[in-house]
């Protein structure tokens, strides 16, 4: 991730954060232990009595809304998942609590084939329609157990593992769905549309 | 991570401009703050540098690099003021 | 300035038990002031490559420069210089960096700098050039550090509190702390007593960890201080 210029010189014995791994990582990534926090922006403070989490239609109309008691009395499930950062770490096994995109957007109506993730603040995130379906996303509010920190993301963000991780929004307030794929955040500036790790799709010309 | 401030993104900045920036000003969009880019506030390590307004958390200026090529948005500063330096006036 | 340099390492002269200060020699330096910093590069044999910013610590001295390196166990590139570079190795570097966070040594108004930790190399580059060009102004360092063993330089400060130069060291943790250390946070109390008043209308440059220099330079306005005249450099955890 290092710009420009002509490497000079080697200095000799350094290697960096790298660990080897046996186990198959996407390619340009590697292992970590820790869990990294990086934003785009000052952590929000939430409360959940102004809390919601809402889907707008193609045609602006929200239909579907859950106030945080709402949203915790859907049905939930426990998943663990690994995790690849477009900054090139990946994090193997991680334990989330969430409900599954299934069951917020189960049988919606829609012409929509994209969405467009919001979350607190001006983040967004937009992928097709059918990668948050399928038992690929939910929106988790449980890492590792507990409640899910501020830093990373609580009380609630997006998970959606088989994408890069800037996809899995923090902070996450809904979902507008959208006949065109309309970049967020990143990919308005260069990340790329669909961000698939195995095919190492991190930016626009990937 | 707490955020840093545009002196952390100085090497960038120069790399980018061809000439230090933390001293140049910008007029902020959404307020009209006008401080040092130096001043702002810098989230750096993810996946690209973001510079934003300190007066109204505004991004001012977000920068991605890519092993082809590095785009810059400036879109959240209405002005970009340099100081000349003084062995080019 | 904005292109890469090799330079070279003269010397590494462990400085506290987590710090190291490396001496390097830049062919073609352009000069400094104090207050910039530089980027340094390391490269491994694979072309990974990672680079971090270093406040530089010492005054303009022609093609040499002192950076002060504290060692975090868990950090990427610290361990590395602290341990394993050694004098004649090659490391690149960029700079000098920073127009903002500088200090004019012609500036005839006095000048309160106040770092955290790390965020006190810079600081010491501005103390090391003004005794060394035997500036009258009034220049006064509040550093706050965590234990009498973390304190950077501790002779060298002592020495260069004298004439229009005062050092006041305030330690967080060390519960022993005895003069000439106060023990302590750098509160606005601390900064009244041994800063200058605002009407004075000193410099004021705050360094260090960004809770710190938040903390610090909301006093600093408090106490009077016009905003545009404190300026702040904020360190990430592997201390710039």
């Amino acid at each position: 991730m290092e710009g420009d210029g002509t490497r000079k010189i080697v200095n000799r014995g350094f290697r960096g954060r790298r660990a080897g791994t046996a186990v198959p990582l996407p390619p340009g990534q590697y292992l970590v232990e820790d869990f990294p926090v990086l934003s785009a922006g000052p952590t929000p403070s939430v409360s959940l009595e102004t809390w919601d989490l809402t889907v707008v239609d193609v045609d602006g109309t929200v239909t579907r809304r859950w106030t945080w008691p709402e949203f915790r009395a859907l049905p939930s499930e426990d998943v663990v998942v690994d995790i690849h950062c477009v900054t090139q770490w990946s994090k193997l096994g991680t334990r989330w609590t969430g409900v599954s995109l299934d069951v917020l957007l189960g049988d919606i109506d829609t012409t929509a084939e994209f969405a467009l993730v919001v979350a607190e603040g001006d983040y967004t995130t937009n992928l097709p329609l059918a990668d948050l379906l399928g038992g690929k996303a939910w929106v988790a509010y449980a890492y590792d157990g507990d409640d899910l920190e501020p830093e990373h993301g609580g009380p609630a963000r997006l998970l959606v593992p088989h994408l890069y991780f800037w996809k899995s929004a923090k902070w996450v307030r809904g979902f507008q769905l959208l006949t065109e794929d309309t970049p967020g955040f990143w990919e308005a500036v260069g990340y790329h549309n669909y961000g698939d790790p195995w095919r190492e799709q991190r930016y626009w010309d990937d | 991570m707490d955020a840093l401030d545009g002196n952390a993104v100085a090497g960038t900045l120069a790399e980018l401009f061809g000439s230090d920036l933390t001293d140049a000003t910008t007029i902020c969009i959404g307020c009209g703050d006008h401080r040092p880019v130096g001043t702002l506030i810098a989230y750096v390590g993810g996946p690209g540098i973001v510079l934003r307004c300190r007066g109204c958390l505004t991004v001012q200026i977000q920068i991605v690099r890519t092993p082809r090529r590095v785009r810059i948005d400036l879109r959240g500063a209405r002005l970009l003021e340099l100081v000349v330096p003084t062995s080019q006036r | 300035m904005a292109a890469w340099r090799v330079a070279t390492v003269v010397e590494t002269v462990p400085e506290t038990v987590h710090a190291v200060t490396i001496r390097l020699e830049v062919p073609d330096w352009p000069g400094h002031i104090a207050g910039q910093h530089l980027d340094l590069r390391l490269t491994a044999e694979d072309g990974y490559s990672a680079q971090r910013s270093y406040s530089i610590a010492s005054a303009p001295d022609g093609e040499r420069i002192d950076l002060d390196v504290v060692r975090l166990d868990d950090g990427e590139v610290s361990p590395y210089l602290t341990t394993d570079l050694e004098a004649g190795d090659l490391v690149e570097v960029r700079g000098p960096l920073g127009g903002y966070f500088t200090w004019e040594p012609a500036d005839p108004r006095p000048t309160l700098l106040v770092g955290g930790g790390s965020g006190v190399v810079p600081l010491l580059a501005m103390l090391r050039h003004h005794a060394a060009l035997d500036r009258p102004s009034g220049m006064h360092l509040v550093y706050s550090a965590r234990t009498a063993g973390d304190v950077l330089h501790r002779d060298e400060l002592a020495a260069l509190a004298s004439g229009p130069r005062a050092v006041t060291v305030t330690l967080t943790r060390d519960a022993g702390a005895a003069p000439p250390f106060r023990r302590g946070r750098v509160d606005r109390t601390v900064l009244a007593e041994v800063g200058w008043p605002a009407d004075a209308a000193p410099r004021c440059f705050v360094c260090g960890p960004t809770p710190f220099v938040e903390a610090v330079a909301e006093a600093l306005v408090g106490l009077g201080h016009a905003p545009a005249d404190v300026r702040t450099e904020r360190f990430g955890p592997t201390g710039g």
